[in-house]
């Protein structure tokens, strides 16, 4: 270890490797046998469970829970992932606690709810341990379905289509299947290269092609796949990224979050990752929150997380803000950049913030400024659609569809966080790559028009 | 401070909580312990006739069922009775009942049913200075197969005659000790007293199988590929031996016959209830099986705080209290109407009661917008169901409706007492008063 956390400058190392294995270990390291057993007993096997309307993808959560307690993990996985095909992942990265475990009684009766999520995962790592796939795919239809982006909306779409028998051939931009649970998601959350084991088990249904670095709009186009094929699906999330438009933002080690989220879950060895010792992030969603942990977890001093409005707007929950401040990431609300200063004219030195007044009135900045001592800046204020064919019609940046992912062209359907309608949630990605491929099941089979 | 000192069939104790025969009991060493953690007396593991002792299994002896987290709900035994020599035993029982005169100290019997067997073994307990014997005709499980233990307590012919041998025999107080798998618990008590016995105690324990290994296809405990039923205990038993200790205690024939009161006893409160219903005091064993002797601290302390709260001197008051209260079902008040009635504050909304209603009883839950769940009194028939299956205690309670209310499931008013023996749908009633 060459370096610590007080060495000044973007660099990499600053931690024993120790530290590394377990700062990125599992945020929640998974329930074993027991544990599940007493966890399970806790549920009250409610009459038309909150938990199960709560749920994006209405997993029947009191039926796999009650599997586990009789001790058969498998077909509880199977009543999780017949309605989630990503049920491992969801497991892991739902915000359960505004989902299914702020709906369970026991959170109700007692402030403590079921443990749903780490049950999930009992239940789901269980069957993938043993290398069960449940489902077989249905005789071969002969259609052919395109399907936009591997990432969830994606994976769960397609993986329904080739149960139906259908063939699917799966175009993503990427190197690698997965879209954010490979690239996105914070390290803890999917650790033991978890979304790239659920990507090739989720192919063991059989029938699904991925074809990589294809990107829509670039040498791939809408209208041929129509031609092609008899469907198309879109799920290529949102690939382009909101800029700051601050002065010095074109200074050295101010970069996107995104893109330092999916270095970071590319890296095979962390402690080659750089990262500065005064870490500013920008944003207040997921993805910042994402940043700023993970960055004091690679080792930096201090890392602030600077949010443009006060707490009741940031979008990350409020675990996930408990979790940063825990781990030694401070919070600072209603403030703005204002500009990115740099002593040496290349790279970033500081940041001068604005405070905002964020009133009835209107959003504005004030007079009073800060600044903040910065070697590495993070901008994370929001990912925008990207390479979206003009024929397709779009509202507040997102492919407008109906009920069942329908677009406003024929033959097209779009799902997961490029559509409208969503949460931006794995989970949400997952319902409507399932619902639209039943829905385009319905419609090769002609029982829908 | 409630005094909680027993008087059993003459036998003192400094409270009525004994260790039942059991292998708690089988050694001086285990006896010694339980004495310094508080017990007020032991029933000794059974003895045997002189000679060589019985042999155990080698592989597991007991089995379980538990609840989720392993809290032990039933525990089952094939062991036998004491496999150590006689000599040893007796020994034993004497080196301790001198150092601990205090406490009450009976032995468990169990020998050939032959008058001789027991005049030879009588004697030489006796000689130990214990303070009584308890006729083991109760263990279900290898002793029966060999006509010993339960094979004499399903007959009650053979527990008159041996008990009145043993009274013929010595000057100890005798117990019998009682098994439940037979029919009516009363024939064996009846059969007990009408031998001499001083008193009866039970229930030892039930003929069971506690699973089956279902990869080898074995009940368990499994002992090479194979097991056998063993006797069942602990908390899961308690319903049944409160009902057999009540259906003694009230029986004309043995309303008299002390009782001492075992199966499942585990808190207090358990042998509060267990005497409430008529037993003098409690013997315990899967309970300090599971925890060992220190749960006898609770017991006392709760025993005595419960007493003093209701004004309780001595353990004498208590004994039988309920008594009068355990009826016939045909004496039951058809009158007494309740309904069912849900705490809207308190209810969490699981729905369970609602499933339990609709499905299996009497659709008399209604399950109205944003999951309120309402009881409607023109179907409810009181079944205390939904009581029984809601998570929050106290929840649902049973309202009672009060005389001249009008039941809204039959539409009729709220009358005086009447039972069965009465009403006009008994063929039997009719019959009496015409």
């Amino acid at each position: 270890m060459q370096n610590s956390q007080r060495t000044p400058g973007v660099v990499p190392g600053r931690l024993d490797q120790a530290a590394y294995r377990s700062n990125f270990d599992d945020l929640h390291p998974p329930l074993d046998s027991h544990e599940a057993s007493v966890a399970a007993d806790r549920c009250y096997f409610c009459y038309d469970a909150p938990c199960t309307t709560a749920c994006p993808t209405a997993i029947d959560i009191p039926l796999f829970i009650r599997q586990i307690q009789s001790g058969d993990a498998d077909n509880a996985a199977a009543t999780i992932l017949s309605q989630n095909i990503l049920g491992g992942m969801c497991a892991r990265v739902c915000p359960t606690e505004t989902l299914c475990e702020e709906a369970c009684v026991r959170q109700t009766a007692e402030g403590s709810p079921v443990e749903i999520g780490q049950l999930q995962r009992y239940a789901t790592d269980h069957l993938m341990e043993r290398g069960l796939h449940p489902f077989e795919r249905d005789t071969p239809t002969g259609r052919r379905v395109a399907v936009i982006g591997a990432g969830p909306a994606g994976l769960a779409c397609a993986h329904r289509l080739a149960m139906h028998g259908h063939s699917v051939v799966i175009f993503d931009a990427r190197e690698k299947a997965g879209g954010l649970n490979e690239f996105g998601i914070a390290a803890y959350k999917a650790a033991n290269k978890f979304a790239e084991a659920e990507v090739e088990w989720l192919l063991k249904i059989g029938g699904i092609e991925i074809r990589y670095g294809e990107r829509l709009g670039e040498g791939l186009l809408l209208e041929e796949l129509q031609e092609s094929y008899d469907a198309v699906f879109l799920g290529m999330g949102l690939a382009g990224v909101n800029a700051l438009r601050t002065e010095g933002e074109e200074h050295a080690h101010v970069r996107d979050a995104v893109d330092f989220i999916a270095e970071l879950r590319q890296a095979e060895d962390l402690s080659s990752l750089p990262v500065g010792r005064d870490v500013v992030v920008i944003g207040g969603g997921m993805t910042a929150v994402d940043a700023a942990i993970q960055s004091k977890l690679l080792g930096a001093e201090n890392v602030t997380l600077v949010y443009r409005r006060g707490r009741e707007r940031l979008s990350a929950s409020t675990f996930e803000q408990e979790l940063a401040t825990a781990k030694g990431v401070k919070i600072v609300l209603n403030a703005q950049p204002v500009a990115f200063n740099s002593e040496d004219g290349k790279t970033v030195s500081s940041v001068t913030f604005a405070y905002t007044d964020d009133s009835s009135t209107g959003f504005r900045l004030s007079e009073e400024t800060f600044t903040l001592k910065a070697d590495q800046v993070f901008k994370a204020i929001g990912q925008s659609l990207k390479g979206v064919p003009g024929v397709l019609e779009t509202k507040d940046g997102k492919i407008v569809v109906g009920g069942n992912g329908r677009s406003s062209v024929e033959g097209v359907w779009a799902g997961g966080d490029c559509a409208s309608g969503g949460d931006d949630l794995t989970v949400t990605a997952v319902a409507n790559g399932r619902d639209a491929a039943e829905d385009i099941h319905a419609v090769l089979t002609g029982v829908a028009g | 401070m409630a005094n909680l000192a027993s008087e059993f069939v003459g036998i003192k104790s400094p409270n009525p909580f004994w260790l039942a025969s059991a292998p708690p009991t089988d050694k001086e060493y285990n006896v010694r312990r339980a004495f310094e953690a508080g017990w007020g007396g032991v029933v000794w593991k059974t003895l045997g006739s002189e000679g060589p002792p019985v042999v155990n299994v080698n592989g597991p002896r007991y089995g379980a069922i538990w609840g989720a987290d392993r809290r032990l709900i039933g525990l089952n035994n094939i062991e036998l009775i004491t496999d150590r020599p006689l000599q040893q035993n007796l020994r034993e029982i004497k080196a301790v009942k001198r150092d601990y005169p205090d406490r009450a100290v009976v032995v468990s019997l169990m020998v050939p049913c032959e008058e001789e067997a027991w005049k030879a073994i009588l004697p030489v307990v006796e000689e130990t200075g214990a303070d009584g014997i308890e006729l083991n005709f109760g263990c279900p499980h290898g002793m029966a197969e060999r006509g010993m233990g339960s094979a004499v307590g399903q007959v009650p012919e053979y527990i008159e005659m041996v008990t009145r041998w043993c009274k013929q025999n010595t000057r100890m107080p005798v117990i019998v000790k009682l098994t439940p798998n037979i029919t009516n618990i009363v024939h064996p008590a009846e059969a007990a007293k009408r031998g001499g016995a001083d008193a009866v105690s039970l229930i030892n324990t039930i003929n069971s199988i506690t699973s089956v290994d279902l990869d080898a296809m074995s009940p368990e405990p499994m002992i090479d590929g194979k097991g056998t039923h063993g006797g069942y205990c602990g908390p899961a038993v308690k319903p049944i031996a409160l009902n057999m200790v009540a259906e003694i205690a009230r029986h004309a024939e043995t309303v008299d016959l002390p009782i001492s009161g075992i199966g499942g006893v585990t808190t207090w409160r358990d042998a509060a209830e267990f005497m409430a219903l008529g037993a003098g005091n409690v013997q315990v064993c899967t309970a300090v099986m599971t925890y060992g002797f220190r749960i006898v601290e609770e017991m006392i302390a709760g025993l005595s705080s419960w007493m003093d709260e209701k004004g309780y001197a001595s353990t004498a008051e208590i004994v039988g209290k309920a008594v009068p209260n355990v009826t016939d079902w045909q004496y039951l008040n058809l009158n007494y109407v309740t309904k069912a009635e849900i705490d809207q504050e308190a209810c969490i909304k699981c729905g369970r009661c609602y499933a339990a209603c609709e499905d299996t009883s009497h659709q008399a839950i209604l399950m109205k917008e944003g999951r309120v769940f309402e009881v409607d009194d023109s179907e409810c028939v009181a079944c205390n169901l939904c009581v029984n299956v809601c998570p929050v205690e106290g929840c649902i309670t049973m309202r009672p409706l009060a005389k001249g209310d009008v039941d809204e499931r039959t539409g009729e008013p709220v009358g005086d007492y009447t039972n069965w023996t009465e009403h006009p749908n008994n063929p039997g009633a009719i019959c009496a008063a015409e």
